[in-house]
């Protein structure tokens, strides 16, 4: 290949936002791996935080290149800010989270038969923000579901069904209890099923659906759910697979925006030690070349990050490992 | 201790509600183990199994009988009537959900590798369950979740106390105070002004979502589980499946005048229902915290020790628990074994 030949590969500039507490380590992995790869992305890097906020600066970006890689923002518990992540999901309007969790082969835990997606609801919902308290000692908070967001998220889980060769989707749902609110949402799921008639369809109770996870996850393909059970859902899903170190996820929006995300949250505990798990958010980087249409770059990214992990040599501790971020990152660049 | 009880003297009346799917099977397994036991009660049986509503009879039973023991009620999903199980708790007030999950000798579990001896303490009448809903405009609907600091108070204190009567070391809140910051935020902030109250009891707290996965890569990090009525019912289902299934669970509804008994994981499982295959293990430990509520602790210990043994044996077990045997079967094998010993 002439030198010239590879300058000339027009590079997509996407919007970096390496977030709180672990965030700028791993987001520091990506960037290292990806350049190592050659993928032919330009970061634009942008800074969120608890004190900034979400700046005008960093919307236009996301505008301007529609799509999005992030590291996690911490939500300060008790303190009156709305979530940060909340603000973006809001702004951006990425109504639909993408969660998928696949066993890692020769990465050893107590499941190695999990292949699920995650589709959560992701603007509405328990998470409407909409609280208040009538009289002293009595709080109450109000969960907003729509025909509009459960047929569109319903939609987009049959969508990510057909285009990734998924056989069923399983609407999981509490409509026993919660008949008027997760009623809408499993009316919907039903009426959009009959769409499409090629994939399976089928609902399950959401504390059902927790048991038939920790008992035979195998049962269960793409999940759509309601945003608060698809946090929860999600999270289980990573626990199977051997923890938040491991789960990608991507959030995908109205007008084509998407935003990659690792599910995991800042880990105060570990941050600026030098010691956390970049394989989250790398392999949200991966969802995101697959969403721009470098396959390619994915998958040889993906497989360096997949021996690596199934090698053990220089996994991270929350893998069993001894290692750090960095000789992690080191170890995925020798198998590029 | 004792109370003194002897079979066929002074019996004491239960309440017992087969209910609907499994419930009959469940509940008649229950009723023979019993039977053979020869334990000092009577039952007062109420079937509302299709949906019949729970009467002032039934209701004027379990207030009378202080204890009731109880298979699933089904509930309709989409229309119908708000679901009876909770109908039941609100109407005497069992605020307290109590449902230990430890791991039972002789059932492979994939958590083989760590102990699993956790007790969830869910809030039973409240929350996301208080069924106000409504539709705003067609195609918006909105439901209410209330939680109360009163009600927040009773069942943190609640899970203190049981901690210490258990010789439990550690309470958890489980919360999701981060975006509930006034409902969650409410609960989260009792339970940490209760625990205060409790020194000798370590307290922590955890988001939901991270709670569960907890759960299932750490398991054995969990004692006492206080939390809010959704979760409760989540963390219940899934403390059901790190033992083996919801055939194992056991849980009691617990309140100030009453206590009503049943499976841990409640559901009424219509695919094996009627078919004799279901596992009434769950059912037949919470009769033995029954009869220890009732203070009739050697009773108790005789049918507890006989399922551990028939179990263990591993000979006869329903296939949930990886064997062949039916319902009937099984229970046989534990009136036999209570029978012989
Ligand atoms: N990338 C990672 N590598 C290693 N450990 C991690 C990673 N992400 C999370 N953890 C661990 O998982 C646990 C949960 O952390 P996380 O920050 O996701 O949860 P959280 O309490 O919900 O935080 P937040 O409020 O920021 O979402 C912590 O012990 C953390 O150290
Ligand atoms: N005692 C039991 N023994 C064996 N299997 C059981 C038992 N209880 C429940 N199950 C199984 O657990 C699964 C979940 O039960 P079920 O379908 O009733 O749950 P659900 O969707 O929550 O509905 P429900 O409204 O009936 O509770 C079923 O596959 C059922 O067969
Ligand atoms: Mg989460
Ligand atoms: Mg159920």
């Amino acid at each position: 290949m002439k030198q010239g030949q590879q300058q000339d590969v027009i590079k997509v500039k996407v919007t970096l936002i390496p977030g709180d507490g672990i965030g700028p380590e791993i987001s520091d992995a990506v960037k290292i791996i990806f350049a190592a790869a050659k993928a032919p992305i330009e970061w634009e890097t942008v800074n969120v935080n608890a004190q900034t906020g979400v700046s005008d600066e960093v919307i236009a970006s996301i505008h301007r290149n529609k799509v999005g890689l992030k590291g996690p923002l911490g939500t300060p518990i008790g303190t009156g800010h709305q979530s940060l992540n909340l603000a973006l999901r809001k702004t951006f309007n990425l109504y639909a989270n993408v969660r998928p969790c696949l066993s890692i082969p020769g990465f050893k835990t107590r499941y190695d038969d999990v292949n699920t997606v995650v589709i959560r609801e992701n603007t509405e919902g328990e998470y409407s923000g909409i609280e208040n308290m009538p009289v002293k000692g009595v709080a109450q908070s109000i969960k907003v579901i729509t025909k509009e967001a459960s047929a569109r998220v319903a939609n987009y889980a049959f969508q990510y069904a057909l285009a990734n060769n998924r056989q069923k989707v399983t609407c999981v749902h509490k409509a026993n209890i919660m008949k008027q609110s997760d009623g809408l949402f499993v009316k919907t799921c039903r009426e959009v099923s009959t769409r499409y008639p090629t994939i399976k369809y089928e609902e399950m109770v959401v504390d059902n659906n927790c048991m038939q996870l920790v008992l035979n996850p195998s049962k269960l393909d793409v999940m759509v759910l309601p945003n608060l059970y698809g946090d929860i859902v999600s999270d289980l899903c990573a626990g199977l697979i051997g923890g938040l170190g491991l789960t990608p996820s991507g959030n995908i929006g109205e007008n084509g925006a998407a935003i990659f995300e690792a599910v995991h949250g800042t880990a105060p505990d570990i941050a600026g030690q030098g010691k956390a798990n970049p394989t989250a958010l790398l392999l949200s980087g991966i969802m995101m070349l697959r969403h721009l249409g470098f396959n390619e770059h994915a998958q040889r990214i993906e497989s360096a990050i997949l021996t690596t992990i199934a090698e053990g040599k220089a996994t991270t501790k929350d893998l069993g490992g001894n290692s750090g971020t960095k000789d992690f990152t080191d170890a995925v660049i020798s198998k590029l | 201790t004792y109370l003194g009880y002897t079979s066929g003297v002074d019996k004491r009346k239960v309440t017992i509600i087969p209910g609907d799917g499994i419930g009959p099977e469940i509940t008649s397994s229950v009723m023979g183990v019993f039977q053979a036991a020869k334990v000092p009660i009577e039952w007062e049986v109420f079937d509302i199994s299709g949906g019949q509503p729970i009467s002032q009879e039934l209701v004027a039973s379990i207030s009378r009988n202080k204890v009731a023991l109880k298979g699933p009620l089904y509930t309709n999903i989409l229309s119908g009537a708000q679901s009876r199980n909770m109908e039941l708790r609100k109407a005497l007030d069992l605020y307290a959900h109590v449902i230990p999950c430890k791991k039972i000798p002789g059932i492979t579990v994939r958590h083989s590798d760590v102990t699993v001896d956790l007790v969830v303490i869910r809030e039973n009448t409240q929350g996301e369950y208080s069924g106000l809903e409504q539709t705003l405009v067609p195609g918006v609907v909105q439901s209410l979740k209330i939680i109360t600091k009163e009600a927040s108070t009773r069942i943190a204190h609640y899970a203190f106390q049981y901690a210490k009567a258990n010789g439990r070391k550690k309470v958890t809140c489980i919360h999701k105070a981060n975006i509930q910051k006034m409902t969650d935020g409410l609960f989260l902030e009792t339970c940490k002004q209760v625990a205060k109250e409790y020194p000798e009891i370590t307290f922590d707290a955890m988001i939901i979502d991270n709670c569960c996965m907890q759960l299932v890569m750490k398991p054995e990090q969990f004692d006492v589980m206080v939390t809010p009525n959704l979760y409760g019912n989540l963390v219940t289902n899934v403390g059901a499946a790190l033992i083996g299934g919801p055939g194992l669970a056991a849980g009691a509804n617990v309140g100030e005048r009453a206590a009503i008994f049943e499976m841990g994981a409640h559901h009424v499982a219509a695919d094996i229902a009627g078919q004799d295959k279901v596992n009434p293990t769950g059912l037949l430990f919470a009769s033995s915290m029954m009869l220890k509520h009732m203070q009739l602790n050697d009773y108790a210990e005789k049918i507890e020790n006989a399922v551990n043994k028939v179990i263990s044996e591993k000979k006869i077990l329903t296939a949930d628990m990886g064997g062949n045997a039916s319902t009937k079967e099984f229970t046989r094998a534990v009136i036999d074994t209570i029978v012989q010993n």
